[in-house]
């Protein structure tokens, strides 16, 4: 394979219509999938919002309660099914082709239809407000039997628009998981065996295999919710033998899982980035790659850790704290590669390295607490309190949240092809970190204090912390800001980005800023050597300063 | 529409793959639906709604006879493919739809003359859940053998890679045996 024809030009279609179409290009649907995700962030922060409006005073005094419940229903499902899946789901658009060498997904087509069904179910989702009785108001959990009431006996109503939305998010992701498992497996560039692959990839596929093998249970959960709610069947109703509990064991073996389905990829980026801004390789790349397929296997026997309270047997509380406790080595393995890649490291604080540092400060946090509520006692003690509230914000904003943030940042200029302004992005830094801190700590002492979610007033005792982390809230709030002005300004005018602006290690980094539409076409580098070979000085593929130096040319003509 | 021309045409190489791990996949739901009829059974008091005797096995045991025989019959429709015979494959496999269209066909006979409906308990709502369910597949299935059927009619459809085919009957098979382990569960399982 030469590189006589490499590289390939930039490309030549960038006219913005295309981002609003069905389009089957990779690239352009991981931008669809980013940009649709925010959107209904802001929607799901505007509810945050409203309840941290109602909870900074004791008294129930901004919305109706029973607004209020179906707020935080909607904040929760928002957030889970239409932010962080589809920016994810984005994020693995863009990059997976591009890091393993691929022109496209296996499916493209696929690919656009599971895009699509997002805008559908969201619109369904949103459209639940306006119906007669308003949205589902059961929590994101939707347990029964409260998710099978219909008092106002419409056949459309908000709890059954909700299950209809949820399922098709499902068969997306299916169809998304699909997609990305078989890219992987099968489109990778010559050489590049599963020991050479990026972490992003590994993290992914492991992410993915779990939608593969926990979502059709939850499907099948919320088939059979759906036929109580509105069909008479009575699976999940004693009255006529069923059973509730049941539900939440379909419920949590998928929804276990799906935390890791949000947070291996961000374990990727992690991986990705503190390389890059340490100067270092990769500590312990091998163990990484394998941590995450452990996680994985344990991760799906841990569920019932949701359900200590709700009448399981005594067998299955031991097993569950076990097995969830387990889930802590591996974890813990990859959080020591992280502090071995930066230890003597020469760290370039950058926009997107903070937000990694924040994010492991913050997933480190949450890690002890999980462990906390892994224990029985402890869990007994404070679940459903807003001890849990904190423990999986820090999670899913102090930790996911923050490292999709640092992966926009970092690969902003590759795919869009200009540079992201540093001031305006550790402004954002710094508004994140402080408000998610101070927004989700006070929820500790909160749930340790016994004060429980999901209610809108609460007694006067609890207004010190609760006033804090409404103002963290707020500030959360405003943190959007610099970062959308960020996005757009960049976007239009920011600095043109050369092919690798942070002198990063990568295929996708061979190729020009933003790629073409094929990405490497038919002259896909062979690789030849393991990622994150930072200060090793050995190349990554074939040919490699060739390629380079013809970006660099490239770049210099334009 | 701006659908782009010609780069991102679908691979077809990958299709089998896709499908396999789809049928991977797919397979959770009956095992989520399975596992919930045990547990829902093994817990119930009273299983049998009041009237209700247990369930005829003779039906459904013919019925299992020619959900089996035909995933053997759409195994010789694919012997003949990959030896060139379009002929024997297209006998094959119409007769392995016709045998999916009588399994079809045998369970509306026994579902029109059940005591019981969907609303009767959780026997009702899981027998005709599982069933039902699982006989959407077997629609499928037909539906797709039937799809592949028109494609062999088109000149050197069939000439290089047969994925359809082999996909097709792939999810045939994997139909079958969830059927048998339904019908253990649900027919040969009958005390509790
Ligand atoms: C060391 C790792 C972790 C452990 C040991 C752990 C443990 C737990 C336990 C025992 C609960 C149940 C608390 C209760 O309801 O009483 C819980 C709740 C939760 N965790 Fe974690 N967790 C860990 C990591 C994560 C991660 C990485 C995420 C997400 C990215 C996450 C997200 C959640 C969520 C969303 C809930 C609450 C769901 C709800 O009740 O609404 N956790 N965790
Ligand atoms: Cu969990």
């Amino acid at each position: 394979m030469t590189s006589a024809t490499f590289p390939p030009s930039p490309p030549e279609n960038t006219s913005w219509s295309r981002y609003f179409g069905f389009n089957t290009d990779a690239k352009v649907i991981g931008i669809q999938y980013i940009v649709t995700a925010f959107f209904f962030f802001l929607i799901g922060g505007l509810l945050a919002m409203i309840i941290r409006g109602e909870l900074i005073t004791p008294a129930a005094d901004l919305v109706d309660r029973t607004v209020y419940n179906g707020i935080y229903t909607m904040h929760g499902t928002i957030m889970l099914f239409l932010f962080i899946f589809p920016v994810l789901n984005g994020l693995n658009n863009l990059l997976i082709p591009t890091m393993i060498g691929a022109p496209d997904m296996a499916f493209p087509r696929l690919n656009a239809v599971a895009f699509w069904l997002v805008p559908i179910f969201g619109a369904l989702l949103i459209g639940s407000f306006f119906v007669p009785g308003g949205p589902a108001y059961s929590g994101w959990w939707s347990y029964p039997p409260v998710s099978t009431q219909n008092p106002l006996g419409h056949f459309i109503n908000g709890q059954g628009l909700w299950i209809t939305a949820v399922a098709l998010s499902g068969v997306s992701s299916i169809m998304g998981a699909l997609n990305f498992v078989t890219t992987i497996l099968r489109m990778r560039a010559p050489g590049m065996g599963f020991f050479r692959m990026p972490v992003f990839c590994w993290t992914a596929l492991a992410a993915q295999s779990l939608q593969l093998i926990g979502l059709p249970a939850l499907t099948g959960g919320a088939v059979m919710l759906l036929m109580d709610l509105s069909f008479g069947t009575s699976f999940y109703q004693p009255e006529g033998g069923g059973d509730p509990v049941l539900y939440q064991h379909f419920f949590w073996f998928y929804s276990h899982p799906a935390v890791y389905v949000i947070i291996l990829p961000v374990f990727g980026i992690f991986s990705e980035l503190f390389p890059v801004y340490s100067r270092k390789p990769l500590f312990g790349y091998v163990y990484v790659c394998l941590a995450s397929f452990i996680i994985v296997a344990l991760g799906l026997v841990v569920w019932v850790h949701h359900m200590f309270p709700s009448g399981v047997a005594q067998w299955m509380r031991n097993f569950f704290m076990f097995s969830t406790m387990l889930i802590a080595v591996p974890t813990g393995v990859k959080v020591f590669a992280w502090l071995g890649t930066i230890w003597r490291g020469k760290l370039r604080l950058t926009t997107p390295m903070l937000f990694c540092l924040g994010g492991l400060f913050n997933f480190v946090f949450a890690g002890i607490t999980g462990i906390m509520l892994a224990t029985v006692p402890v869990d007994i003690h404070v679940s459903n309190t807003y001890f849990v509230v904190g423990h999986f914000h820090y999670v899913i904003y102090g930790a996911a949240v923050m490292g999709i943030f640092a992966a926009i940042y970092h690969w902003f200029p590759k795919f869009i092809g200009r540079m992201p302004y540093e001031g305006l992005g550790k402004v954002h830094f710094l508004f994140t970190f402080v408000g998610a801190n101070l927004n989700f700590l006070p929820m500790h002492p909160l749930g340790l204090m016994g004060m429980p979610r999901r209610v809108s007033s609460y007694d006067p005792e609890f207004a010190f912390w609760n006033v804090l982390a409404s103002l963290g809230a707020f500030l959360l709030g405003v943190s959007i800001i610099p970062f959308l002005l960020n996005m757009v300004s960049s976007w239009v005018r920011g600095p043109k980005a050369p092919h690798n602006p942070w002198n990063a290690i990568g295929l996708e980094w061979l190729l020009p800023s933003p790629p073409p539409e094929d990405n490497f076409g038919e002259h896909v580098p062979t690789v030849i050597a393991r990622p994150y070979g930072y200060g090793t000085g050995e190349p990554l593929v074939e040919h490699q300063a060739e390629i380079e130096n013809q970006l660099t040319l490239q770049e210099a003509s334009a | 529409m701006t659908a782009t021309p010609h780069l991102n045409t679908e691979h077809p190489k990958h299709n089998l793959t896709g499908f396999i791990i789809f049928l991977c996949s797919e397979s959770v739901i009956f095992l989520a639906f399975f596992s919930g009829f045990a547990l829902l059974k093994t817990a119930a008091l009273n299983w049998l709604p009041p009237g209700v005797e247990g369930l005829e096995w003779r039906t459904p045991l013919l019925n299992t006879v020619v959900l089996i025989s035909s995933s053997g019959t759409i195994w010789l429709a694919e012997r003949c493919m990959s030896k060139g015979n379009l002929m024997g494959f297209r006998a094959f496999w119409l007769l392995t739809m016709a045998l999916g269209a009588y399994f079809l066909y045998g369970q509306a006979l026994e579902w029109s003359g059940l005591q019981f409906g969907l609303t009767s308990g959780v026997f009702g709502g899981t027998f005709y859940l599982l069933t039902g369910f699982h006989g959407l597949h077997v629609a499928t299935g037909v539906f797709l053998m039937g799809l592949m059927l028109v494609k062999s009619f088109i000149p050197q459809n069939y000439a290089g890679g047969e994925q359809g085919v082999q996909a097709t009957s792939l999810f045939w098979h994997f139909v079958d045996v969830i059927w048998i382990i339904l019908f253990v569960l649900i027919y040969v399982w009958q005390r509790s």
